[in-house]
């Protein structure tokens, strides 16, 4: 069986993934252009936007939470319709429509029936453009907001997280909480969410994909119609560029949990960056791959340490972080810390095999067609790719980016990228022989 | 968990191959060794979902061995007489596959997402590890303390996790959905590798198995080289599912847990119910349209009364696990405005639970109106659509249903069923399912943690 599977793998080696992908661009007058991928089989359409420079990022001072609040209260009311009228419209013609925060950018995913879309169109194009935020919807999201701040509070890789966040980026917007605090949340006022949406939601901001059942030409009339109302630019703030830098060291957060849930890091690179293919494909080595990395190897598979444990390389507009976690029970977290620093240190002073690299770049490419499985994917896949300035043509050429990564290009990124001494860990729980060497922010 | 409310297939007849406008299309076969195999077409995209599916979860352990169908299903990734350690993860990671598995109460299933020319290859490594697996006894002690790490992280760490394992223990009183599906501590710690084996030899042969491949295929192509892999496999006759039957529930019951973990109360409460398959099953899909007209999303009942009027919370819901080789579970839950102080937080919940219970008894006693019921029942049709967007999710409502003991034609016959509940199906199901003495009432508190 074997060497049958071998023969198989030598067979199928020049299978090219994401051919079928036919991405169209759309120019819709006064809006934009939009990627387009048409597929008329199910009747479905599936949209993606996002704002760009409209993250938490732009929350301002002393009022952190409030894209998070924003986001909240966009399907709260809009228009001439109040929360119970908007939502009972989305519910009998069951659109899905959601929205969300990240650090850059505020993003709304939308999901209908093609019978549905002049209506569901309609519908988003007002919740952005004509949101009420009405009293009564306010103070309901803001209820809703302290209860999600209280369930991070009490989710140990969610408090890890933050203070990671902190530390990294003290004094810049990265390093505060996406959902704020209760404070930041008491103190934001209905001033202060009309403004971030007019400042914010603009056509000039808006990255558009489209998906499913919908001719170019409907999909110019219906993006035309939801979105021509919005006002032509935004006025976000400025944002400083910045470098990860958290002190290098142990913070510890004392909790009575029996597992130390542990995240780890220090600055990485930006998507722009020469560098990112070979940092992805040194990384599936490192600990990106899964059952296929050495971290899970050495902690999980050899020692049975963790469940669970990974890194990434994750850029940001203005940054670039190299992130990891584990969770280890406390009796043995010291060793798990000490088993990760080695196997970074040693992939940064001793790089990789050919036989990584080669199980990697396989792997990368291989599974890339696998990012374009359902109408929803497609929508966030290309959505990504316009964020990070690629034109459509990006699909067809990835895999050649990953296939040009050498053994020379993963051993010199993981000196150049690599900085087990620089590393800040936060360890929430009870951790043995765990003492915080640096200060919590 | 939200299985059925997800679920939803246009009827089209199994083993004929029809694909029109509005439905799927699904091809089934049963392979001489008793392999049933379905396959669901879809061209959109060039990739496949491969999956295997057993008749076996934690339902059907031994009695003291909780967690050893978790437990097997990490183990299936070591060797087998023709791979390696870590070869099996190798393979799928080389051809750019996506691979887990996962157990629950009535299954173990195991998949890859690859490319759609892979599917051999895919084929041919399940079939072999359900037949030739290597195992050996040294591989216990360390998957083991994976497993413990597992339960750490899901359940240990999590006060919410905690008192719903705690709650599950309560409602069930002699059936082992009682227990969880990871397993208490103190069981799984003492796991041997010959109760590993057992499940192996018992469960894991072709007649135990499900194999679902949806994607870019076509299903002669598919059928022919499950000839050739699964087909080539020999195990035993599968053997009836015996469990302990659930006696008859007298008495409401209430687990009170106090974490100084907890910022966030909760509020849930889990009534004893029908599924699909088992108890006054008649009702099963009118509970169905109940938890989504009750509790999903926020013009349900529940959200309405308690989060927009009442103000007694910040979420409320209802969901209804129906797909259950036994008896399934109702639920309702309230999350209340964070509190840290415990009697503050006893007064939040027990405002919460009166809203609850305001909404309960109208229900009960004036039934549903006509308009909310066509909602819901719209609501759910469209959510077939809408999973149909989705190779995983196509796969497992068919696995789910077939192992837990219903059919292809019933699956395909649910949005017709759905369709034809009637206000009067939905009261008559609230009735009989929302009894107090069903019913199991979850209050998750904090704790004044102790002055140094």
């Amino acid at each position: 069986m074997k060497r049958l599977i071998l023969a198989l793998i030598v067979l199928l080696a020049g299978a090219l993934p994401a051919q079928a992908l036919d991405i169209q661009t759309v120019d819709v007058p006064g809006v934009g252009t939009a990627w387009l991928v048409e597929n008329h089989s199910l009747p479905i359409i599936a949209v993606q936007l996002a704002f760009r420079n409209a993250g938490t990022a732009q929350d301002p001072q002393a009022k952190e939470g409030t894209a998070t609040f924003v986001a909240g209260l966009l399907n709260e009311g809009a228009g001439d319709m109040d929360a119970a009228a908007f939502q009972q419209r989305l519910e009998e013609l069951a659109i899905e429509m959601s929205f969300a925060a990240e650090r850059d950018e505020s993003f709304a995913v939308m999901k209908t029936l093609t019978e549905n879309r002049r209506e569901a169109f309609r519908l988003l194009g007002l919740a952005l453009s004509q949101p009420r935020f009405d009293a009564d919807a306010i103070e309901r999201v803001r209820q809703q907001l302290f209860a999600a701040v209280a369930q991070a509070e009490q989710t140990p890789s969610a408090v890890a997280a933050k203070r990671w966040y902190a530390a990294a980026f003290a004094g810049h917007p990265y390093g505060r909480p996406k959902e704020g605090s209760v404070d930041s949340l008491k103190a934001i006022t209905r001033d202060d969410l009309r403004a971030f949406a007019a400042s914010h939601f603009a056509r000039g901001s808006l990255v558009i994909a489209i998906v499913g059942d919908v001719t170019p030409e409907e999909a110019k009339a219906l993006l035309g119609q939801a979105f021509g109302a919005l006002p032509e630019k935004a006025t976000p703030a400025p944002v400083a560029e910045v470098k990860a830098s958290p002190p290098a060291g142990i913070e510890v957060v004392n909790r009575p949990i029996p597992q130390s849930t542990i995240v780890f890091g220090h600055t990485g690179i930006k998507r722009d960056d020469p560098d990112w293919y070979a940092a992805q494909v040194m990384n599936y080595t490192l600990g990106g791959g899964g059952f296929s990395s050495r971290l899970v190897n050495e902690v999980r598979e050899k020692r049975g340490l963790a469940y669970y444990i990974y890194t990434i390389f994750a850029p940001f507009d203005h940054a670039g972080i190299m992130l990891g976690s584990v969770g280890t029970q406390n009796e043995r977290a010291a060793e798990s810390m000490a088993i990760i620093g080695t196997e970074i240190t040693k992939m940064r002073d001793g790089g990789a095999t050919e036989a990584e690299l080669a199980l990697a770049k396989k792997y990368l490419t291989g599974s890339y067609p696998l990012s374009f499985a359902s109408s929803g994917k497609i929508a966030g896949e290309l959505v990504a790719l316009q964020l990070d300035g690629f034109a459509p043509d990006f699909v067809a050429k990835r895999n050649a980016y990953i296939e040009a990564v050498t053994l020379d290009d993963v051993n010199r990124v993981a000196k150049r990228l690599l900085s087990p001494e620089n590393l800040h860990w936060v360890v929430v729980g009870a951790p043995d022989g765990v003492a915080s060497t640096v200060p919590a922010k | 968990m939200r299985v059925w409310s997800a679920i939803f297939l246009l009827a089209c007849l199994a083993g004929a191959s029809v694909a029109s406008a509005a439905g799927i299309e699904v091809k089934s076969y049963t392979l001489k060794n008793g392999v049933e195999l379905l396959v669901l077409p879809d061209h959109r995209a060039p990739v496949v979902t491969h999956m295997v599916w057993y008749r076996v979860g934690s339902a059907d352990e031994p009695e003291g061995l909780s967690g050893v169908a978790h437990f097997f299903e990490h183990l299936m990734f070591k060797r087998t007489k023709r791979l390696k350690d870590g070869e099996f993860s190798k393979i799928v990671a080389e051809n750019g596959g996506q691979h887990n598995a996962f157990t629950s109460y009535d299954q173990t299933a195991y998949y890859q997402s690859v490319a759609a020319d892979r599917l051999a290859l895919m084929m041919k490594l399940e079939a072999d590890r359900m037949v030739n697996l290597n195992l050996k006894p040294k591989d216990i002690a360390t998957e083991r303390d994976v497993i413990i790490e597992e339960r750490r992280m899901r359940v240990e760490n999590n006060p919410s996790a905690l008192i719903g394992e705690q709650m599950m223990a309560m409602l069930f009183m002699a059936h082992p959905y009682g227990t969880p599906v990871i397993g208490w501590k103190s069981e799984m710690a003492a796991l041997s590798y010959d109760a590993v084996m057992d499940v192996y030899r018992q469960f894991y042969s072709p007649a135990n198995a499900i194999v679902i491949i949806a994607g870019d295929v076509e299903p002669e192509a598919v059928r022919k080289l499950a000839e050739k892999t699964y087909g080539r496999n020999h195990g035993p006759k599968a053997e009836p599912r015996l469990r302990r039957a659930e006696p008859p529930a007298l008495a409401a019951r209430r687990v009170v847990m106090e974490d100084s973990r907890v910022r966030q109360p909760e509020w849930e409460r889990v009534y004893l119910a029908p599924s699909y398959r088992a108890g006054e099953s008649k009702h099963a899909p009118a509970l169905s349209v109940l938890a989504q007209l009750l509790g999903g999303g926020p013009t349900s009942r529940l959200y309405r009364r308690l989060v927009v009027e009442d103000q007694t919370a910040t979420d409320a819901g209802a969901y209804y696990s129906g797909t259950m080789y036994d008896l399934g579970q109702f639920s309702v839950y309230a999350v209340p405005t964070p509190e840290s102080d415990p009697a503050q937080a006893r007064q939040r919940l027990a405002a919460a639970e009166a809203s609850v219970e305001a909404a309960l008894a109208e229900l009960l006693q004036n039934g549903v109106e006509a308009a909310e019921l066509e909602r819901a029942k719209r609501r759910l049709r469209a959510d077939e659509i809408y999973a149909r967007d989705n190779l995983m999710t196509l796969a497992q409502t068919f696995g789910r249903a077939l192992t837990a003991g219903l059919t292809i034609n019933d699956v395909l016959a649910w949005p017709d069923r759905i369709m034809a509940v009637t206000a009067e199906d939905v009261r008559a199901a609230a009735q009989a399912v929302l009894r107090p003495e069903g019913s199991v009432t979850g209050l998750l508190l904090p704790k004044a943690e102790a002055k140094p």
